[in-house]
C-alpha cells in the first residue's frame, strides 16, 4: 500500500512534473521573448561612433557649416544625446534624420533634399559649356582644314634636303 | 582725439582717391599730361595716407583704447602685442581698411614702374585702381568706421563717428578680445596672404580695362601683368593653403577643407585666376582667345569683390540679414556696375579682339588648355551654385537648405580627376599641332610606369577602384612631368656637355616659366595624394576612457594616462591638457597632449589636437570632453588621416614652383603675329 501510495505519489509527481515542464518552458519562452523585445526596444547603449555616423550628416541651424559630429556647442551636444536616445529606442538612421527634418526643416541635412534641383543647374551649365566649346572647335577646325588643303596643293617638298636647298636658294636671291 | 585724427586721415585718403579718378579721366580726355601726372601722384599719396591711418589704428589697438569700438571688439588687455597688431584684420572695419591699405601699396608699386611705351594705359589703370580703392575706403568712411567711439547718451551706449550732443565718452575697462580661433599663427598670416592675392588681381584687371578703353588690344597688357598675375596667384593659393592648415590645427574637425561658403568665396577667384594663367599663354603664343582672357580677368576681379562681399555682407547667414546690412547692397551694386561696364567694353571692342590664328588640332596644346579652362569653369559653376542655392531657395520658397560637402564632393571630384589627367597630357602636346600618335610616342613610357605603380598599390595599399584610378592618374602625371624634365636635362647634358644636375639647374634657369610650371604641376600631384588619402581612407573613432583604458584604430592604440586643468591669468586662458600614450602594434611611440583652451575674455574654447604626423598618416587626437569633478574620465575623438602630410609638402613645393615661374628673366618682349603663326611645327616647346 505504501508502495502503492509511493507509486501513486511518484506517478502524480511525474504527472505534475510533466505538466510543469511545458509550462515552465512556455513561461521561460514568454519571458525570453518579452526580454528580447524589451532589449530590442532599448538596445545596447549606442557607441559614440554609431552616434557620430548619423551626426556627421546633420547640421544644426545655429552652427552653420559645422557638422554635428564635431560641433563643440552645448546645443549640438544635446542633439547628439538625442540621436543616442533614439538609436537606443531602435530607430533607424533614416527615421532619426527625418525626425530632425520635421522638427527644424530641411536645412539640417548636409544636402538639399531635392537632389535633382540642386544638381540640375550646374549640370546644364556645364553641358552648355561643353557644347559651346565643341561648336567653337568645329568652327576653328573648318577653315584650318581648308587652309591645310590649300597648303597641301602647294606643299613644299617633303625631303628636308630639298627644303634646305630651297631655303638656301631663297637666301641667294 | 587721436581716433578723430585717424578718421580725418581716412577721409582725406578717400578724397585723394576720388581726385585721382577725376584728374586721370580729365587729363586723358583733354590730353593734359600734367593732369595725368597729378592723378598719378595723388594715387601715390594714398599709400602713405592709409599707412598713417592704419598706424593710428594700430596705436589704438596696442594701447588698449577701448573707447574705440573696434579696439573693444577685437582686443583685450591679456592679449600679447603682436596679436593686438594683427587684430587689425580681425574684424569687419579693420579688415576693410587693411584691404584698402594693401590695394594702395600695389597701386603705388604699379605706378612707379616705367611707363615709357605704355603711357596710354596709365590714366585708365589709375582710374580702375582708384575706383576700387575709393569703394573700399568709402565703406570705411561712411559705414564701417574703425575709429568710431563709444559714447553714453540718454538713449544708451552706442558707437558714433562724431560725438553726439549731451554725451560722454565711455571707456570699458577691458575689451572683448579676439576670437581665440583667430589667435593661431596660421590665422595671423592667412588673411594677409588671401587679401594680397585678392588685391593683386586688381592690377591685371586694371590693365585689361585700360587695354579695352584705349583699344590697344594686342597682348601687351598680358605681358605687362603676367608677373603680377603670378604673384597674385601665389598669394591667393598660399592664403588658401594656410587657411587649410589653420583649420586642420585649430578647428578640431580632423580636416582642412569643409566646403564652407567662406572658403569657397576665396576659392572661386583662384579657379578663374588659374584658368586665366593658362589661357593667357594661348594668347601669347597663338594670338587667340582674346575675348575669353578679358572675360576671365574680369570674372576674377568680380569674384574677388564677390568673395569679400560674401564674407562681409551677412548674406551667407540669411538674405534678410543681407538686406539689413549697410554694406551688403552696396557691394552688390559695385559688383553689378563693374561687371556690366567691363562686359560692355568687351562688346564694344569685340571685332578688335578677334583671334589672329585658328585652332588646328583637337590635341594641340591650346585645345587642351581650353579643355582645362572648361574644367575650371565647371568647378566654378558648381561652387557658385552651391553658394547661392541656399539663398535662392530661401528667397523663392522661404525654406533654408544647407549645401554641404557631399554636394561639392560628388559634383567636383570627376572634374578634379579630369584636371589631374590633363595636367599629365597637356605639357606633352605641342602648340599648333598634335596627334594621338605624337602624344602616344612620348606618353607610353610614363603610362606603363603608372600601370606598374597602380598594380603595386593594388596589392599593398587598396583595392578601391576609384582610389586606384585616381592613383593611376596621379602616378601618370608625376611620371610624365619627371620624364619631360629629364628629357630636357638629358638633351642639354648631351649638347652642352654638362653633368645632369647642372643641366637640370640650367634648364630651369633658361625657361623658368615652363619648368616652374612643371614644378607646380608636381606639387599639385603631391597635394592630390594628400587629399585622396584623407578623403578616401580617413578613419575615426570616439570613446570615453578612464585612466589606463585604450581606444584602438587602424593599428594604433591610444591609452589615456592623465588630465590636468589650470588657469593662466596672464594670458587669460584656462588650459585642460590630457596626456595619452600612443602604441602601434604594441610598440610604444610616444605621448600626445590634446587639449582644450578656454579664453575668459571672449568666453570661447579652442580645441587643440594632439597630432603625430608621418609620411604615411597623421594620428590626430581631439579631447572632446572630460569630467571636471573627478578628472576620472575623458572623451577622445581620434582620426587617422592617411597621406595628409603630402598636402603640406606639396604646398611648399608649390611655393618654390611659383617663385621660379615668376622670377624675372630676360625675354623677348614682343612676339609678332608672324612669329606666332610660324609656330606650326609639332614641337612641345613652350
Amino acid at each position: 500500500m505504501v508502495i502503492d501510495e509511493e507509486t501513486m505519489k511518484v506517478t502524480q509527481d511525474t504527472k505534475i512534473t510533466s505538466y510543469k515542464l511545458p509550462l515552465a518552458i512556455l513561461f521561460a519562452l514568454t519571458f525570453a521573448l518579452a526580454l528580447v523585445s524589451l532589449v530590442s526596444a532599448q538596445g545596447p547603449t549606442p557607441t559614440d561612433d554609431e552616434v557620430n555616423r548619423i551626426a556627421k550628416q546633420l547640421y544644426c541651424p545655429v552652427c552653420e557649416s559645422t557638422p554635428l559630429d564635431v560641433c563643440p556647442t552645448e546645443a549640438c551636444r544635446q542633439w547628439r544625446d538625442l540621436i543616442r536616445t533614439k538609436l537606443g529606442e531602435g530607430q533607424s538612421e533614416e527615421q532619426i534624420k527625418q525626425y530632425f527634418v520635421t522638427q527644424y526643416g530641411a536645412r539640417v541635412l548636409a544636402e538639399p533634399p531635392n537632389r535633382f534641383a540642386s544638381y540640375l543647374v550646374p549640370a546644364v551649365a556645364i553641358l552648355l559649356g561643353v557644347l559651346f566649346l565643341a561648336r567653337a572647335f568645329q568652327m576653328w577646325m573648318k577653315p584650318s582644314i581648308t587652309e591645310a588643303e590649300a597648303a597641301a596643293n602647294e606643299a613644299p617638298p617633303a625631303d628636308p634636303y630639298i627644303a634646305r636647298l630651297e631655303e638656301e636658294l631663297k637666301k641667294q636671291k | 582725439m587721436i581716433a578723430n585724427f585717424g578718421f580725418g586721415v581716412l577721409v582725406v585718403s578717400f578724397l585723394v582717391t576720388l581726385y585721382s579718378v577725376f584728374a586721370a579721366i580729365y587729363g586723358e580726355r583733354t590730353k593734359n599730361a600734367a593732369m595725368v601726372e597729378s592723378a598719378r601722384r595723388a594715387m601715390l599719396l594714398t599709400w602713405p595716407l592709409l599707412t598713417l591711418t592704419s598706424g593710428i589704428l594700430i596705436y589704438l589697438l596696442v594701447n588698449n583704447h577701448y573707447e574705440v569700438q573696434f579696439v573693444y571688439e577685437v582686443t583685450s588687455r591679456s592679449m600679447p602685442t603682436y596679436l593686438k597688431i594683427t587684430a587689425w584684420w580681425g574684424g569687419q572695419s579693420g579688415s576693410l581698411l587693411f584691404w584698402s591699405w594693401l590695394m594702395s601699396a600695389f597701386a603705388s608699386l604699379v605706378t612707379l614702374r616705367k611707363w615709357d611705351r605704355d603711357r596710354e594705359f596709365l590714366p585708365w589703370v589709375i582710374v580702375v585702381a582708384c575706383v576700387t580703392m575709393a569703394f573700399f575706403i568709402g565703406m570705411n568712411v561712411f559705414f564701417e568706421n574703425p575709429f568710431a567711439q563709444v559714447y553714453q547718451t540718454f538713449e544708451g551706449i552706442n558707437a558714433y563717428t562724431f560725438q553726439p550732443a549731451d554725451s560722454v565718452l565711455f571707456t570699458p575697462a577691458d575689451g572683448r578680445g579676439l576670437n581665440p580661433l583667430l589667435r593661431h599663427p596660421g590665422m595671423v598670416i592667412h588673411p594677409p596672404m588671401l587679401y594680397l592675392g585678392f588685391v593683386s588681381f586688381v592690377i591685371p584687371y586694371a590693365f585689361a580695362i585700360a587695354a579695352l578703353i584705349t583699344g590697344r588690344t594686342d597682348d601687351r597688357w598680358i605681358r605687362l601683368t603676367r608677373r603680377w598675375t603670378l604673384w597674385a596667384w601665389l598669394f591667393l593659393s598660399f592664403g588658401l593653403v594656410l587657411g587649410g592648415r589653420w583649420a586642420y590645427d585649430v578647428l578640431g574637425w580632423g580636416g582642412y577643407w569643409g566646403w564652407d561658403p567662406v572658403e569657397i568665396a576665396a576659392f572661386m577667384p583662384w579657379l578663374t585666376g588659374t584658368a586665366f594663367l593658362h589661357s593667357v599663354m594661348i594668347q601669347e603664343k597663338r594670338g587667340m582667345l582674346k575675348h575669353w582672357n578679358m572675360l576671365l580677368v574680369i570674372l576674377t576681379y568680380d569674384l574677388v569683390i564677390f568673395g569679400t562681399f560674401l564674407t562681409r555682407s551677412g548674406v551667407l547667414s540669411s538674405v534678410h540679414s543681407f538686406a539689413q546690412s549697410a554694406i551688403g547692397p552696396l557691394f552688390f551694386v559695385f559688383i553689378g556696375f563693374t561687371l556690366i561696364t567691363s562686359v560692355a567694353l568687351i562688346i564694344y571692342r569685340w571685332k578688335e579682339l578677334k583671334s589672329e590664328t585658328e585652332m588646328t588640332s583637337m590635341l594641340s596644346r591650346e585645345a587642351l588648355f581650353l579643355l582645362n579652362n572648361l574644367l575650371f569653369m565647371s568647378i566654378l559653376v558648381v561652387c557658385f551654385w552651391g553658394v547661392i542655392y541656399p539663398l535662392i531657395s530661401e528667397l523663392f520658397t522661404g525654406a533654408k537648405v544647407t549645401v554641404g560637402p557631399p554636394f561639392y564632393e560628388r559634383a567636383t571630384s570627376p572634374l578634379f580627376a579630369a584636371l589631374l589627367f590633363l595636367m599629365g597630357v597637356a605639357p606633352l602636346s605641342a602648340w599648333g599641332h598634335s596627334t594621338v600618335k605624337t602624344l602616344g610616342r612620348v606618353m607610353w613610357k610614363p603610362i606603363i610606369g603608372a600601370v606598374l605603380v597602380t598594380i603595386v598599390l593594388f596589392f599593398t595599399y587598396t583595392q578601391k577602384v576609384t582610389a586606384l584610378l585616381a592613383f593611376f592618374i596621379i602616378a601618370m602625371t608625376i611620371l610624365v612631368t619627371i620624364y619631360e624634365y629629364w628629357r630636357g636635362a638629358a638633351a642639354r647634358q648631351r649638347s652642352q656637355g654638362e653633368n645632369i644636375l647642372t643641366a637640370f639647374w640650367n634648364l630651369t634657369g633658361r625657361n623658368r616659366r615652363r619648368y616652374g610650371g612643371y614644378i607646380i604641376h608636381l606639387s599639385m600631384m603631391l597635394m592630390a595624394v594628400g587629399i585622396l588619402g584623407i578623403e578616401m581612407f580617413q578613419k575615426e573613432t570616439q570613446g570615453t576612457l578612464a585612466a589606463g583604458q585604450s581606444l584602438n584604430i587602424a593599428g594604433y592604440e591610444v591609452r589615456y594616462k592623465e588630465i590636468a586643468s589650470w588657469d593662466n591669468p596672464g594670458a587669460g586662458v584656462n588650459y585642460t591638457r590630457s596626456v595619452v600614450d600612443i602604441y602601434e602594434d604594441g610598440e610604444y611611440l610616444g605621448q600626445l597632449t590634446p587639449r582644450i583652451d578656454y579664453y575668459f575674455d571672449s568666453q570661447q574654447t579652442m580645441t587643440i589636437p594632439g597630432n603625430r604626423s608621418t609620411l604615411r598618416d597623421d594620428l590626430y587626437i581631439l579631447l572632446v570632453d572630460w569630467e571636471p569633478a573627478t578628472a576620472s574620465g575623458a572623451t577622445f575623438k581620434i582620426y587617422v588621416n592617411p597621406l595628409v602630410n603630402w598636402l603640406w609638402f606639396g604646398s611648399i613645393l608649390f611655393l618654390a614652383g611659383v617663385i621660379i615661374a615668376a622670377w624675372p628673366e630676360k625675354e623677348a618682349d614682343r612676339v609678332s603675329v608672324k612669329a606666332r603663326s610660324r609656330v606650326q611645327q609639332p614641337s612641345a616647346a613652350d
